[in-house]
């Protein structure tokens, strides 16, 4: 039983990407989307905890989004995994639940 | 139509009148009351502003739907776990939050509380057992 979680906003705005990781079940999958693309940013002030919380999951992002952004990979904390539409569609059939954090 | 009960949990995270998200929520979950499916409710975050008592929305013109919440029961929408944590963090406690209670009808009607404090590890447990889970 495993759930992938979709995260939409900018950590730096609310809490929700720290409250999805907060609510997360080992194993886990995470991915980050729309605003929510800001939350793997490298050197950020929160990449530290990010990063510290999010080693019970497995993260990913939706690279159109990170690129509409012009966010470059090499400004992208450690483990994460870029996805395009098809892997996204591919991971919500795949998983058990998915929950939205909005 | 199946004979298939599912574990639903909508998830409040919002506080109540900012956004429309906290009625919205309520009108799907009075909506989907109707399908006597395995309902729960969680509020966590802000969302634990939406069970306060003592709301009066006179002066901002719209609707003061937190009496709505005590109606839950006669839909058979009897459990509503609220984290805890996310009262501490913002100074409430179980005192400041509405009474909810619903009426069992395998015990004498007896009113039983439908508000349930948990833990942020209960409610992680919690989300994880689930069929669906519908976000506001």
């Amino acid at each position: 039983m495993s759930t992938l979680h979709t995260v939409n906003k900018s950590p730096f705005a609310t809490k929700t990407l720290l409250s999805c990781l907060n609510h997360a079940s080992k194993g886990d999958s995470i991915l980050l989307i729309e605003d929510g693309v800001y939350g793997a940013l490298k050197g950020s002030e929160l990449a530290e905890i990010i990063t510290t919380k999010a080693k019970d999951f497995s993260v990913f992002l939706l690279a159109p989004d990170m690129k509409a952004r012009g966010i470059n990979e090499d400004k992208l904390i450690e483990n994460i995994e870029l996805v395009d539409y098809a892997k996204f569609v591919d991971m919500a059939a795949k998983h058990d639940l998915n929950q939205a954090w909005l | 139509m199946t004979d298939t009960v599912k574990k639903f949990l909508y998830v409040n995270r919002k506080a109540p009148y900012g956004t429309i998200y906290a009625l919205e929520s309520l009108e799907v979950v009075l909506i989907g009351a109707a399908f006597d499916q395995d309902v729960s409710l969680a509020f966590l975050d802000d969302g634990v502003f939406q069970l306060t008592k003592g709301q009066d929305t006179k002066e901002i013109g719209v609707k003061n739907f937190s009496p709505t919440y005590r109606a839950l029961g006669d839909y058979e929408v009897t459990k509503l776990y609220v984290e805890k944590e996310s009262l501490d963090e913002r100074g409430l406690s179980e005192a400041d939050l509405q009474e909810l209670v619903w009426e069992d009808e395998d015990d004498d009607y007896a009113e039983k509380p439908s508000i349930h404090i948990i833990s942020r590890k209960e409610m992680a447990d919690l989300m994880a057992n689930q069929d669906v889970v519908l976000s506001f």
